[in-house]
């Protein structure tokens, strides 16, 4: 049966990209429809119960930025909230939240049944509908039809998912999920390269069975972050405590006694699984000298005794599992409520894929989160905001949004991803970011909200929001630039700055060994207003960084001078001189369309970007 | 068959121009062995040299040595044929001809070291050690070239980024898995490492700067009043009358340069109209000329006569020379003044400035002048290790002050952050002398060195 209503995007899965991607697209005025296998697991956190950590807080605050759900529904659901990296710099820094699993479900779902626009239809998708070369809808088991000018896929490890516990192996997209098999077979036949990677998660623990006694502790922070820049402290639901405890020697020999019986370890794995992110048995054998590994244990949440111990996710058997948790401090009569597994699905070669995320093989349809060969809620979730805000530009006949890599870390990931495609699962770090300095987290809104502002995928409140913090930025930056501290006064003395001449407070700021909190004391501040001191301290991180902005300003512009260098598609690369074999089939594969995404390429030499250069200089005269 | 473009075959001689007992044409590319054998008329041996005739539709050209090397085992990488015969112009040129007709092309200047680069058998530091090499003036020159080209300075440089990837790997890790128990370096660590990583980088730009001097050798310029005897002195130094000396002030109007070479070091040596105001035109051209090579030249030396000597007007015209460069926006100069004619008064004591006297008559202390022009550009040519361009010896300065600022940061109590920048900067600049674009995998370096995970 063909369904009545025509959409303009259809955005299959229900996981962190899929619902992204969806309430961005409906924002925007497309009529939109999120098909899902399961209405109940809509946003459902399928590793551990944390959101943002460094690079990670970094795209949350790029989602809120644009409107996104994540950064909203975590200050909806986090029961502890820390700030990582307080010490080394406002462009490292990052919040991570632990969250109540059932609230953040609950969040995500309440935002999107709030949409307008959205409609969700809980059905097991089995095929996409092509015609020529662009996708107009897709197919769902009871044969039902849906047709659409663009689809976002998002099916995160379902796509043949296989797990893995010991020896045994069953079909699966997450533990208790069917996996999306016959959509599998489907894509197979389409023309995308496929390849399979893995992760794992570990054993469940049920907190009655653990004394907590023998654990150390770690309380949220004080004050408490929150993650969304709209959010407040008042949101939050009660906060608890996360702990810390440790393998030992024992642990480590119980695992070395049954490598034989680890999924990975006998060979039945073909994936790769991520290597900052490693099992327990593959810590034990890499990192052999040590003698212990540290293990966060989360609280799965707040009505459930549930505990997710993090940093020993197995593939071992269940007995082996039961053994080494049960030889952990506090662990020793630990009742496993979840075994651990490991899980292999496809995911497709995201050099595939286009800046904007729609494939280049076929119109209309984009894929976003782990299909593209990512792991964690926050990038699958960045990458469905960006396809379904591309989505909806395509219906609306704009072009593309392609933020770049010194705008934002969701365009370090998707040039990252395109450019370089990913042997492991690919997570974000802030080494992976070259303009690190102005990618913060304090000015996503600054970087992003008047884009988002202008493609309509941010929201009235947003948008008075925003524009109100960037006055009173202004207000205090004229503020600071007309006050002057005397030599000898008060504030002098309190600032510690024993000056020789009159000095603007802007220009006091400047110094590093003034900072914001004594800046707010100084001037009696209310140092409890967590917005106001986040105007002061982004204030402070501008002043002081001015310098290194301006080098990676120059450095940008040198960059947007190469971009601006484009080369023509049809250029013919075999017929340029001076190219070695390894760099001609590269320039072949990826066919960079500017000078600066050339010299992006591995193995790319200068030499060899100068004879590009000529070449695309020569062929653009034509 | 038609052949991969960038493994055409081109040809080029290899020999220098002119006249020689043995020339050689040397030929890269796909295709090199076949068209060589029907040259040669026999079948080549891989590596060894094979004597034949050189004929070309029928007629004999030259005759001598014809050595094959297959591909990869030869200099650009390919398949590459020597054809060792008679040096003369006429021969070679046919020999040249007759292997274009069969399908080669002539070579574009160092295409040979291009297709050498592009096929990694040398990096851009080599590939220029090959340019540097082959231009090399003196004995010390090449032999430091030829280290360049078998990597000495490379590899210097690459033990410097090594030495830099490991302390941003800790710098990284710290900052990007703030939650692992890992052990890093602590603060007075990174602190050790800059430091030495700092003296490294010095130690380096010495290294560079020298190698730099041996192989572009320093311009000097001959400044003073008029009739002081700069071009008297010029000649004296080049040892033949390469400038007009005449007694009637003036003489020299326009710049005049003499290449030569003193003790190993390459001298381009500017002679310069004396500087005094004139109301000819032609010589207030050439004053501007010779005030213009204050900020272009690596020494001046200013000249001035032992009769009539005074310390104070000497003073005021090196006082002169700075505020001139000042204004130039250049650095300050280097200046030596260069007392002549003691032939004909005593030469004068306890200066405060760097001088040297002579007689550019007699020659009486020009082996002095000629010791201090080595020390005064700090060229000690005994152990040069390798050649290197006034690129490599910037990109070094720019890293090294990178590290500084590191260190300092450091000190100050800068944000991890800043300080990491730094290095970074400084890695950038080192891998633009070998020429690598790319960042490495500093994650993968980061998660094989510490366990990182949860």
């Amino acid at each position: 049966m063909r369904y009545p209503e025509q959409f303009d995007v259809l955005v299959i899965g229900g996981g962190h990209a899929g619902t992204e991607a969806a309430a961005a697209a409906a924002r925007m005025g497309a009529r939109t429809l999120l098909l899902t296998q399961n209405i109940e697991t809509i946003g459902q956190m399928s590793c551990n119960p944390a959101i943002g950590g460094i690079g990670k807080s970094h795209l949350v605050a790029e989602i809120d930025a644009l409107d996104g759900v994540m950064a909203r529904a975590t200050d909806q659901a986090g029961i502890h909230f820390r700030v990582l990296n307080s010490s080394k710099g406002p462009a490292v820094r990052a919040v991570r939240a632990q969250a109540d699993r059932a609230l953040y479900k609950h969040a995500v779902r309440n935002i999107l049944e709030h949409q307008e626009n959205l409609s969700i239809f809980q059905q097991s998708v089995v095929d996409l509908i092509v015609e020529g070369d662009r996708v107009v809808g897709c197919k769902t088991q009871m044969d039902l039809d849906f047709f659409a000018a663009t689809v976002v896929l998002t099916t995160g490890t379902f796509l043949d998912g296989k797990i893995h516990i010991g020896q045994d192996q069953h079909p699966g997209g997450r533990a208790g999920d069917a996996p999306s098999s016959a959509l599998a077979k489907r894509l197979r036949a389409l023309p995308f390269r496929v390849g399979r990677l893995k992760t794992g998660t570990p054993p469940r623990i049920d907190g009655r069975s653990v004394d907590f006694s023998e654990l150390e502790q770690q309380p949220g922070d004080d004050p408490r972050p929150v993650m969304s820049a709209m959010g407040t402290r008042r949101q939050h639901p009660a906060q608890t405590v996360c702990h810390i405890t440790y393998t030992n020697e024992t642990t480590h020999q119980i695992i070395r006694d049954n490598l034989q019986r680890s999924a990975m370890y006998s060979g039945a794995i073909e994936g790769v699984g991520p290597r900052y992110c490693p099992s327990i048995e593959d810590k034990v054998v890499r990192f052999a000298e040590k003698t212990q590994h540290q293990i966060f244990i989360e609280p799965e949440g707040l009505s459930t005794t549930e505990l997710y111990p993090n940093g020993i996710s197995t593939s071992l058997p269940f007995d082996v599992q039961m053994a080494f948790v049960r030889s952990m401090a506090g662990f020793a009569n630990a009742h496993i409520s979840r075994p651990g597994y490991a899980i292999e699905y496809d995911y497709f070669d995201p050099r595939d894929l286009s800046y904007s995320l729609q494939t280049k093989a076929l119109q209309g349809l984009f894929f976003a989160g782990q299909i593209n060969g990512t792991t964690g809620y926050e990038e699958a979730a960045a990458q469905g905001l960006l396809a379904g805000i591309n989505a909806a530009r395509k219906v609306q006949g704009l072009d593309f949004w392609e933020p770049r890599r010194d705008e934002a870390y969701i365009g370090v990931l998707v040039d990252d991803l395109i450019n370089l495609g990913t042997t492991e699962p690919y997570r974000m770090f802030t080494s992976r970011a070259e303009f690190r300095l102005r990618l913060r987290q304090d000015n996503a809104d600054q970087r992003l909200t008047p884009t988002g502002i202008e493609m309509g995928v941010v929201a009235a409140p947003r948008q008075r929001f925003y524009e109100q913090k960037m006055r009173n930025i202004a207000t205090l930056k004229k503020d600071f630039a007309g006050n002057c501290i005397m030599p000898g006064s008060d504030l002098d003395h309190k600032l510690q700055l024993s000056l020789r001449k009159e000095t603007t407070l802007l220009d006091a700021l400047r110094r590093p060994e003034v900072c914001a909190a004594t800046v707010a004391n100084a001037l009696k501040l209310d140092t409890e207003d967590e917005r106001s001191m986040t105007v002061l301290r982004q204030l402070e991180t501008e002043t002081k960084y001015a310098g290194y902005i301006k080098r990676q300003d120059d450095e940008i512009a040198k960059i947007r001078r190469h971009e601006a260098m484009q080369i023509p598609p049809q250029l013919d690369y075999s017929s340029i001189d001076g190219l070695s074999n390894e760099l001609r089939q590269k320039l072949l594969q990826q066919r960079p369309d500017s000078l600066a995404r050339a010299a992006r390429i591995p193995g790319m030499t200068p030499a060899a970007l100068s004879i590009l250069l000529i070449h695309a200089k020569k062929a653009a005269s034509f | 068959m038609i052949f991969a473009p960038d493994e055409d075959l081109i040809c080029a001689i290899a020999t220098p121009p002119g006249q020689g007992g043995i020339g050689v044409v040397r030929l890269s590319g796909r295709g090199a062995k076949e068209l060589s054998e029907r040259l040669c008329g026999k079948p080549l041996q891989p590596r060894r040299a094979v004597y034949c005739e050189f004929r070309h539709a029928g007629e004999p050209l030259d005759d001598g040595l014809a050595l094959w090397f297959p591909a990869p085992n030869s200099f650009t990488g390919e398949e590459v044929v020597e054809l060792q015969g008679h040096g003369g112009p006429v021969v070679q040129q046919r020999v040249l001809t007759a292997l274009c007709n069969g399908g080669a092309r002539l070579a574009r200047p160092g295409e040979f070291s291009e297709r050498a680069f592009h096929n990694g058998k040398l990096d851009l530091a080599q590939a220029e050690g090959i340019a540097d090499l082959i231009a090399s003036t003196s004995v010390a020159a090449a032999r430091a070239a030829l280290n360049t080209l078998q990597g000495a300075f490379s590899n210097r440089v690459s033990d410097l980024t090594k030495a830099l990837v490991e302390l941003r790997v800790q710098l990284e890790a710290a900052i990007d898995f703030p939650d692992e128990d890992i052990e890093i370096l602590e603060h007075a660590g990174v602190a050790g490492k800059l430091q030495e990583l700092s003296a490294l980088l010095e130690q380096s730009i010495s290294s560079a700067d020298q190698g730099r001097l041996l192989n572009n050798g320093i311009q000097v310029a001959l400044i003073g009043a008029p009739n002081v005897g700069k071009s008297s002195l010029l000649n004296a130094l080049v040892g033949e009358d390469a400038a007009i000396v005449t007694d009637i002030p003036g003489t020299t109007r326009d710049l005049l340069k003499v290449d030569l070479l003193i003790d190993g070091l390459p001298i381009r040596l500017v002679d310069t109209a004396g500087i005094r105001s004139s109301q000819d035109q032609v010589e207030q051209h050439g004053v501007a000329r010779a005030k213009a090579q204050i900020t272009a030249v690596d020494l001046v030396l200013l000249v001035v006569p032992a009769p009539e000597f005074d310390g104070a007007s000497v003073q005021g015209q090196i006082a002169e020379l700075q505020a001139f460069a000042r204004e130039q926006g250049g650095p300050p100069p280097k200046i030596l003044v260069v007392v002549n004619k003691m032939d004909l008064a005593p030469a004068p004591v306890d200066l405060q400035f760097a001088n040297v006297a002579v007689s550019a008559l007699t020659g009486k202390g020009l082996e002095t002048l000629r010791e201090s022009l080595h020390q005064q550009v700090g060229f000690g040519h005994d152990n040069i290790e390798f050649t290197a361009r006034a690129r490599h010896v910037e990109a070094l300065q720019a890293a090294a002050q990178h590290v500084q600022d590191a260190q300092l940061g450091l000190d100050q109590g800068l944000a991890v952050e800043l300080v990491a920048e730094e290095l970074t900067h400084a890695q950038h600049h080192l891998g633009s002398i070998t020429g690598e674009l790319t960042a490495d995998d500093l994650l993968g370096k980061i998660f094989s060195e510490f366990c990182i995970g949860k």
